[in-house]
């Protein structure tokens, strides 16, 4: 937020998508605002303000997490990858090719959160039951697909692996 | 054809993956949230915890002192503003039309109504200083259920509203002639049907932003709308009084809309106002979900009392209906179209009904206002008859199917007219999609198991639903849906232009626009056939009223039966010219040529063909033109469509029931839609499956409630159940094609089918589960605690 604002600031360096970040904050700031006003990256979504819909979810030090229920003060010294950070060299990584297959996406507004999510869990059961794949998505909404082809897209995903 | 040209690949019927997604899956896309102009101020909203009160008084110093904050104002400020615009009252009847103004003067009429707003620095802030402000209300007494609102002593919330009757509304017989068809009716039911409230819910909120020009005085507005052009219309004329042409209006992509994203809402020249007021500087206001819950629009919500009459073979002869339906605290853009036109006039469904009555009062309560939600007003109708079906099968003891299968209007009856105000249907063979969804389901055998489940006395019980379903898409042509029928301002035309370039690169201009449809890729699709240009040289370019000839917006499912054809006229304009300057350049008569796979040549030779690149590079250049021709190749068509398209099914929903918990499992589900023509199954199969989830989930899960004082206890998506992966089954997708006569390309539409189809599917297999225990119906959402309720008091 602006500096013309704040009247206390935290100092924190996180590392985004690579690249190193120092950066002074409010203590209140959330972390997805941070991605998003500081730094620009506006691939993460908001979606709703309780923490249910999962739009916003991003890696931190390689976990899903929700990045609308971390301080940016919470996340300094951490590294962060965000939805923008996942195509390597111009290689799609195999979630979001997933998700392009099999369409996994209609608005693509859920869809950043989704791939995050879905990676980060792929990475702990690369190789899971389909009824493992929606319990994994418990915590990001998609209104528009009906999940079907999100779930196909997983299994796109994990059979590439 | 004795000719063969090269024929580049087709692209109609292919399911190709979507040209919009390399940005969605990168982070790429631009939603509103994202746009970023220098200088820009966020707007945070002052709203009325109250659901009904006076406005006592409004102190902004208290915002106004804090640094970083720009400005703020009340109502008070925007009084040159019109209240905003009802653009469809319905037709034939008073409409007593209360529209919202941007900010609400003297008196707030529900939770969450915006009575004052802050301009700040950062967004953390704009919220900091509506807090501050101090409004010192007088509370009013509430009403938040339809039917009270109507009677004698409830709350009143306007005075141009006696009684908070915004419309009363009836289509079909004479009362009386339906009252003595039920007399004399073999067999009688009676259904008392709520239809619930529901948030649409799309994952991105609502947002505008606005710049004002202070050189020109224009405006730019961005805004999360399906009808931008609309938008612009409406705001221009009806609010602000200002030229249509001082505004461009920008939908950047959508996340998701529903028919929430629609209408007319009081950010959009509220951002606009203070955008002058304050030199300029853009304005941007974006709902966190709470806001979007509160003040953004519901759907449904209906209450309505249904007797059937029938033979004792199960032919219906009389159907009843009245309706309440709850319009909200306003009247929003097109909410009087729901309950009434695309509602009453398709409660027939599939079925021959000789006697039809339907009665609606709509009315005033203090709830957000209701409008349209995906299916609007035919998912509402389709619950309804199709839980008749069931209500006339338990009634005579017949198979629901064989009902259904009764009362069909037949392949022979089309073009049908149901008699009670809807056009008449374009096609269709409602029995091939049963027989067909019978068959794939095995539902003899689902009988069966049903049979021996209740027998053995087993605690998982087995329903099968049924729900054979016709709805209305391609709104709508101007003679039947304008002012002089069914009420709303215009006809609803779509528009495209088709500018073949120097280099054979194609650009596509629509008034029609995605919102996760991917128009990007299926009109590109179209367009490629048609022309025979490579799909990759085509362009579609939507959603900018800049740019883009005037259009009506996405909803209805119309984008492809209206817009599509639009653009497939387009097309054959463009194919004109392009024959006429290719016999030009062939030395030959436009007789002699024929066009194919993007090639111009002389019957019977070829190999001496023009190309369309060629051509379109000779009309760009322009020396070399026939007699009179006109330069460049460059075609706009405005396309107001003969009747509007009517898809139809039958879903199969089976679930088991446990007999102690009242748990619901959906076991199977299987769909046979007819949506004519596809243009990309890939696209139509993902159009179905949210509309079924979004339709079951009306069945099982969500319900917005309001308490007495009107607050929304369920007000954020912590509360409001909609679905998660695992509560969702598998999709088992079939279906039959009846091409629609009415558009050149055959198709019925798919936006809305899924969902209007699979909520009477589940409800039905629910009650059906039950039903030998003396159930015959359970209000929605069919939750375990409402149904093990059922089964407790019936046994």
């Amino acid at each position: 937020m602006s500096a013309t604002v704040a009247q206390n600031v935290v100092p924190v360096d996180i590392t985004v998508n690579g690249v190193e970040h120092h950066a002074e904050v409010e203590p209140r700031q959330l972390l997805v605002h941070f991605l998003r006003e500081t730094l620009g990256l506006t691939g993460t979504h908001v979606g709703c303000d309780t923490s249910s819909c999962g739009a916003c979810t991003i890696h931190l030090d390689g976990k899903a997490v929700k990045s609308c229920t971390v301080l940016t003060a919470q996340a300094d010294g951490a590294s962060i990858t965000t939805i923008e950070g996942m195509a390597t060299d111009g290689q799609l990584h195999p979630v979001q090719e997933g998700f392009w297959e099999e369409h996994g996406l209609q608005c693509g507004y859920c869809t950043p959160g989704m791939i995050m999510a879905a990676s980060a869990f792929l990475e702990t059961n690369p190789d899971p039951t389909e009824d493992e794949i929606r319990h994994a998505l418990e915590g990001n909404l998609c209104r528009c697909t009906g999940y079907q082809n999100i779930v196909k897209a997983i299994q796109y995903a994990a059979k590439k692996g | 054809m004795v000719a063969s040209v090269d024929a580049p690949e087709k692209m109609v019927g292919k399911a190709i993956k979507r040209r919009e997604d390399p940005r969605l899956i990168t982070g790429a896309g631009q939603f509103i949230d994202d746009l970023r102009m220098p200088g820009m101020l966020h707007i945070g909203l002052v709203r009325s915890p109250l659901a009904h009160a006076k406005i006592k008084s409004i102190d902004l110093s208290p915002a106004l002192s804090m640094p970083g904050v720009v400005a703020a104002f009340t109502g008070e400020d925007f009084l040159d503003l019109n209240p905003l615009p009802a653009a469809w009252q319905a037709g034939g009847v008073t409409n007593h039309a209360v529209t919202p103004r941007v900010l609400a003067v003297n008196e707030v009429h529900l939770a969450g109504d915006p009575v004052a707003v802050v301009i700040a620095e950062d967004q953390y802030l704009a919220r900091d200083a509506a807090e501050a402000v101090i409004v010192e209300y007088e509370e009013l007494p509430v009403v938040v259920d339809a039917k009270k609102a109507a009677e004698a002593g409830a709350p009143q919330l306007h005075e141009e509203a006696p009684n908070n009757i915004v419309l009363e509304w009836s289509c079909g017989k004479d009362a009386e002639v339906v009252d003595k068809a039920l007399a004399d009716a073999d067999v009688t039911a009676g259904l008392h049907i709520i239809n619930q409230r529901l948030i649409p819910t799309p994952m991105e909120p609502r947002g505008s932003v606005a710049r004002y020009d202070p050189g020109t005085g224009d405006y730019t507005l961005w805004i999360t709308s399906q009808a931008p052009h609309v938008m612009r219309l409406l705001i221009a004329a009806f609010v602000l009084g200002i030229p249509e042409q001082k505004i461009r209006t920008i939908s950047p992509d959508i996340g998701g809309g529903f028919g929430a994203k629609i209408f007319c809402y009081y950010d959009m020249p509220l951002t606009m106002a203070i955008s002058k007021k304050l030199d300029g500087r853009p304005i941007k206001f974006f709902e966190d979900r709470v806001e979007n819950y509160v003040s953004t629009t519901h759907g449904r919500d209906h209450i309505s009392d249904v007797e059937v009459g029938a033979t004792n073979d199960g032919k219906i002869t009389a159907l009843k209906v009245k309706t309440w339906a709850n319009i909200g605290a306003y009247f929003s853009t097109i909410a009087a179209g729901i309950p009434t036109t695309l509602y009453g006039r398709m409660i027939a469904g599939c079925y021959k009904i000789p006697n039809i009555r339907v009665d609606v009062t709509a009315t005033y309560t203090n709830t957000a206002m209701v409008d349209a939600y995906r299916g609007a007003g035919r998912p509402e109708a389709a619950y309804l008859i199709e839980r008749v079906c069931d209500a006339v099968a338990a009634a005579t003891g017949i198979d629901p199917a064989e009902v259904r299968r009764q009362n069909f209007i037949q392949p022979e009856d089309f073009p049908y007219d149901t008699g009670i105000g809807m056009l008449p249907y374009d096609s269709g063979d409602y029995e091939r999609a049963l027989d067909k969804a019978l068959d794939l389901a095995g539902y003899t055998d689902l009988r069966a198991e049903q049979k021996r489940r209740i027998e053995a006395g087993e605690q998982k019980l087995l329903g099968i639903g049924l729900s054979s379903y016709v709805e209305v898409c391609g709104v709508a042509p101007s003679k039947w849906i304008g002012l002089g029928g069914e009420g709303w301002g215009a006809g609803l035309w779509e528009s495209a232009n088709i500018r073949v370039q120097l280099t054979g690169k194609t650009v596509v201009t629509t008034g029609s626009l995605p919102h996760g449809q991917g128009h990007e890729t299926t009109f590109a699709q179209l367009v490629s056939d048609k022309l025979g240009i490579p799909y990759d040289d085509i362009q579609i370019k939507h959603s900018d009223s800049l740019g883009t000839p005037f259009g009506f917006g996405s909803y209805g499912s119309r984008s492809l039966t209206v817009g599509g054809t639009a653009i497939y006229k387009t097309t054959d304009k463009v194919i004109d010219k392009v024959k006429k300057l290719g016999a030009h350049m062939l030395e030959a008569s436009e007789a002699d040529v024929e066009f194919e796979h993007g090639k111009v040549f002389v019957k019977g030779s070829p190999d001496a063909a023009k190309s369309i690149q060629e051509i379109a590079a000779a009309a760009h250049v322009a020396y070399d033109l026939p007699e009179g021709m006109e330069p460049f190749l460059d075609e706009t068509t405005y396309y107001d469509p003969p009747n509007c398209t009517f898809p139809f099914g039958t879903h199969v929903c089976v679930v088991e029931i446990d007999n102690d918990s009242g748990e619901v499992d959906i076991v199977k589900y299987l769909a046979v839609d007819d949506v004519g023509n596809v243009i990309n199954p890939l696209i139509v199969g993902g159009q179905l499956h949210g509309g079924i989830a979004q339709g079951l989930a009306q069945a099982l899960y969500e319900g917005a409630y309001y308490d007495d004082d009107g607050q929304l206890l369920t007000g954020s998506l912590s509360d409001y159940a909609i679905p998660k992966a695992s509560q969702v089954p598998w999709y088992d997708l079939d279906s039959t094609v009846t091409p629609s006569p009415v558009n050149p390309m055959g198709a019925k539409g798919a936006g809305e089918a899924g969902t209007i189809a699979s909520t009477p599917a589940v409800g039905n297999a629910v009650v059906d589960a039950v039903k030998h225990l003396g159930v015959n119906n359970i209000q929605m959402p069919m939750t375990p605690e409402r149904i093990w309720t059922a089964i407790n008091e019936a046994r």
